[in-house]
């Protein structure tokens, strides 16, 4: 009989924090006052704060108990389609927070951040050479902001050729930062159809390609985890007309080590640190997005860069076709020593970590693909996507899998995404998966859709071994309720 | 390889499942004009020992506390950070977790994100806060870019006592749009000068920054006056939060918007990232706002619960039409925020507030005292403007063999304030840490 990882241990419920403590309690032990009390004009004094008093023991606890409600990476597998939810090693954790990083100020003069800066300035010729890109800039602190940062770019590139064109081509299967992002940056996103066998075909893009569109926005691998085949003629036709060739990152797990990208035609490409390179997603963030471009676009990255002079390393704002500054400082430099560690932990074997996250997703593809619906049955890169067709009929949507999945211990994967699939189950079983786990996760879902069969009903009513279960959505927008 | 749990026995099996011979067959629709020429040029791998050494060492290049003391802010401030804190951070269930999309197996982050924003509004005077944008320079950027959507105006004025960098960030913000900025001048007590406002026209926002980058307390109500009659939304921007637990709350000065920084709430100044864009904003424009948001909803049996919600402004459902392109955003620097919040209590707040106040209220007397003018005569907060003599640079270098950092040459932000300085006080200064600047200085 196969073990699953779900059950139902002893979950604590927790009040809100201002349920809780006392005024007068205090969580924080406050330096000692060494200087006298000084004047303060009254009239600019607060009323007394509106928060609640803990002590320490409440904090923990109460923190402590929301924790055990949570599942991350640590709980189990995490197979969240185009997110690549692989293990986020500890050593990584650790090499972060030493204090010289945790507390140096950005502003120090360079003399004394010397430390930081080789980091970025080394972490950055890491990416060039995992990418083949020419330049990096670390300061984008997410993928969308990856995104604005490389259509601020292409912007800026085509102004100073002198033109101002006001469309971009977007596939319609994009993540939906990539419209948003260019919308931001003032272009129109021209939607590109994919073909039958789920990728791009070079006519589509010829004949909405012309000299009114700065250029395209393709993700590759796609988010249908198939690897764009035609990307490089795409690419000639895109540039023929003067334009440029964005790629979204997110999927590099897929190709590290395999794939130049400047080969395939990208001038500006975005990873995603919190997902290829390791760094955790912290239940949403903090992320970094840096930004890869050829030698020509160089001119454009975002401004501070770290540059090397007489063998130390400086901060230059020295560019004046720089599209500017995308964050205060540098970008998520506590981000950055993570990743640092992580690439130089696996050197060249960044290589088999691709090959092993395309031989899972293969593995888990040829498992699924008789009970699920295979929409593209073609070798898939690092993540594969079904849908709910064959359990229509039983009225078991892919919703009802995914919550039922939480059931049996699994964090559901990415669903209803990309849109171009009706219904869509995108599972990335990243390469830190082990076979065992794989093959638990595959008997799980050949367990739901056997009950999908027999017995729908208990689908429709997970997850059951949650804390709590399904959720109205949508009440919470028609009256919402955002704080207490 | 530690991360790589597949045995030789597991790829051969799993190969001859996936139908294919090898490893690099699984890669036959990478066609050949696409592949790399050579192999990955990288350092061998390091282990774990190794590589602790290595980072290690770099980390101990810099020039940071407790070996130096460090009297530079301007956007990122130290202050002491309860061990708690970190410990909880240490939870990988919230570490390791993806944005809550699934709502039943994220309870944790979702009502520890809830309790942010609820805490973040009390704190502020505002009615709503989002669950996080990426810092406050980004944040202030959203925040004009709202003031547009929400007035359909183009105009927008920013003080100039608004951190530079900030400006910065707006302007690269506005760079690809038809927007224009116009910059309200600061008067001699270093005040923005809100005089003109009154009497502007056609202005989708009027932002400053209070305390402003010389660490001033704006009049704000003044301002939130001349917003009204222009017709205008009024932002408030700060950078260091702290000061709300001692002087009075934008919110209940009249502010549509407030955003900022918050880091002072328990995150590490880690070189200036990652921080905290904190955004707030009026009930009635939470439409128009951007970035994630969590609402209190009730599941089938009529438990409490939390959810993402209002997700039709964001850009995946409504693409290139959303109120913003932000998707991952700082969550756990938030979640960090509502650790700090939680641990030091409001009664605390306020203490710590005054403790800081009053420590560089110290530091502001005893250099006029050893003949160092300050700039501006109004109010400050954990920052101040002091003049030094011109062969200050000297100086600069002889302080920093002692491990001293004496602040931040204003000049290459504003030309006119050369030989200015902004220095920065918090409750991580002692009064010998103080008296050992003066002392150093005046040798």
């Amino acid at each position: 009989m196969t073990e699953f990882p779900g059950a139902s241990g002893l979950v604590l419920n927790e009040p809100l924090l201002w349920d809780k403590g006392k005024k007068g309690r205090s969580g924080f032990s406050l330096p000692r006052r060494d200087v006298e009390s000084a004047a303060v004009d009254e009239s600019l004094l607060g009323d007394a704060l509106n928060l609640p008093d803990l002590s320490e023991v409440d904090v923990v606890r109460h923190f402590t108990r929301l924790s055990q409600w949570n599942f991350g990476v640590d709980s189990g597998l995490y197979p969240l389609g185009s997110c690549t939810m692989k293990y986020n090693p500890k050593i990584n954790e650790k090499l972060a927070g030493l204090s010289g990083f945790s507390s140096a100020h950005p502003l120090l003069a360079e003399t004394l951040s010397q430390g930081a800066l080789e980091l970025m300035f080394k972490l950055e010729r890491l990416l060039a050479e995992v990418t083949c890109m020419d330049a990096v800039s670390l300061q984008p602190a997410a993928g969308a902001q990856g995104e604005l940062t490389g259509m601020l770019i292409i912007r800026a590139w085509h102004r100073k050729e002198g033109s101002s064109r006001s469309k971009i081509i977007v596939p319609d299967t994009a993540h939906g930062t990539n419209p948003a992002s260019a919308a931001l940056c003032g272009f129109r996103p021209v939607k590109a159809r994919s073909n039958e066998q789920g990728i791009l075909a070079p006519e589509t893009i010829a004949d909405i390609m012309d000299e009114d569109t700065a250029g395209i926005m393709v993700t590759n691998p796609n988010t249908l985890g198939l690897f764009e085949e035609n990307v490089a003629q795409i690419s000639d036709i895109i540039h023929s007309k003067g334009g440029l060739v964005y790629c979204d990152g997110a999927n590099l797990n897929a190709v590290m080590g395999l794939v130049d990208v400047r080969r395939t035609g990208v001038d500006v490409l975005h990873l995603n640190l919190h997902k290829t390179f390791s760094t955790p997603h912290g239940g949403g963030g903090p992320g970094s997005g840096p930004v890869c471009v050829t030698e020509q676009l160089a001119p454009f990255l975002p401004v501070p860069r770290v540059i090397e002079e007489n063998s130390a390393y400086v901060l230059s704002e020295d560019f004046p076709e720089s599209v500017g500054r995308m964050q205060a400082f540098y970008g998520n430099f506590g981000v950055m020593v993570k990743a640092y560690s992580y690439i130089l932990s696996l050197g060249a074997d960044l290589k088999k970590v691709s090959q092993l996250a395309v031989l899972n997703a293969n593995y888990v593809k040829e498992k699924l693909k008789g009970i699920l619906h295979l929409p593209f049955d073609r070798p898939c890169m690092h993540e594969c996507v079904f849908s709910d067709k064959f359990q229509t009929e039983r009225n078991v949507t892919t919703l009802d899998m995914a919550k039922r999945l939480m059931d049996y211990g699994f964090h559901p994967p990415t669903i209803y995404f990309p849109l171009v699939v009706r219904g869509a189950i995108m599972i990335e079983p990243p390469e830190t998966e082990s076979k065992e786990e794989l093959d638990l996760f595959i008997a799980a879902l050949r367990a739901i859709v056997k009950e999908a069969e027999e017995d729908p009903d208990l689908l429709r009513d997970s997850p059951g071994r949650s804390k709590v279960r399904r959720l109205d959505e949508t009440e919470a927008a028609r009256r919402p309720c955002l704080g207490g | 390889m530690r991360y790589l749990p597949h045995t030789p026995e597991d790829i051969a099996s799993m190969l001859e499942v996936a139908g294919e011979k090898s490893l690099d067959d699984l890669f036959k629709t990478v066609p050949d004009d696409c592949r790399r020429a050579r192999g990955l040029d990288l350092p061998e791998p390091m282990t774990e020992w190794d590589l602790d050494h290595h980072v290690s060492d770099l980390a101990e290049k810099m020039a940071a506390e407790p070996e130096y003391k460090v009297f530079l802010g301007a956007g990122r401030y130290e202050h002491h950070i309860p061990h708690a804190v970190s410990y909880l951070l240490g939870r990988s269930e919230f570490s390791t977790a993806y944005t809550p999309y699934q709502p039943e197996i994220s309870q944790g982050t979702l009502q520890a994100v809830y309790e942010y924003q609820t805490l973040v509004s009390r704190f502020l005077g505002m009615e709503a806060a989002n669950a996080s944008l990426y810092d406050g320079a980004s944040a202030l950027a959203e925040a004009v870019l709202m003031a547009v959507r929400v007035t359909r105006r183009k105009k927008v004025a920013l003080s100039r006592a608004i951190n530079p960098f900030f400006r910065n960030v707006v302007q690269t913000y506005f760079r690809s749009t038809d927007y224009e900025l116009v910059e309200l001048p600061y008067l001699e007590n270093g005040r923005t000068d809100v005089s003109e406002i009154p009497g502007m026209d056609d202005v989708a926002a009027v932002a400053v920054q209070s305390p402003n980058f010389f660490g001033c307390i704006e009049d704000l109500r003044r301002v939130g006056e001349g917003c009204r009659q222009a017709g205008s939304l009024f932002v408030v921007a700060f950078s260091e939060p702290l000061a709300y637990g001692l002087f009075e709350n934008p919110g209940s000065q009249g502010a549509d918007i407030v955003c900022g920084e918050g880091q002072s709430f328990g995150i590490p100044v880690s070189f200036g990232g990652p921080g905290l864009g904190i955004f707030a904003s009026r009930m009635k424009h939470i439409r128009n706002m951007p970035g994630r948001l969590v609402g209190q909803t009730v599941d089938i049996d009529g438990k409490r619960g939390f959810v993402l919600t209002l997700a039709t402004r964001e850009q995946h459902i409504r693409r290139e039409k959303a109120t913003s392109n932000i998707c991952t955003n700082n969550s756990l620097c938030a979640l960090t925020a509502v650790m700090y919040m939680a641990c030091v209590g409001g009664t605390g707040m306020r203490d710590l507030a005054r403790l800081n106040y009053d420590k560089c209220e110290y530091l502001k007397k005893e250099l006029p005292a050893a003949g160092f003018k300050t700039s501006f005569d109004s109010p400050t907060f954990n920052e101040f403007v002091v003049e030094f003599p011109s062969d200050f640079e000297a100086t600069r270098k002889r302080l920093a063999e002692k491990r001293i950092v004496p602040g931040l040459d204003l000049a290459p932000y504003y030309p006119e304030l050369a030989g200015r300085y902004l220095l920065c006080v918090t409750e991580t200064k002692t009064r010998a840490d103080m008296d050992a600047l003066v002392r150093e200085i005046v040798s």
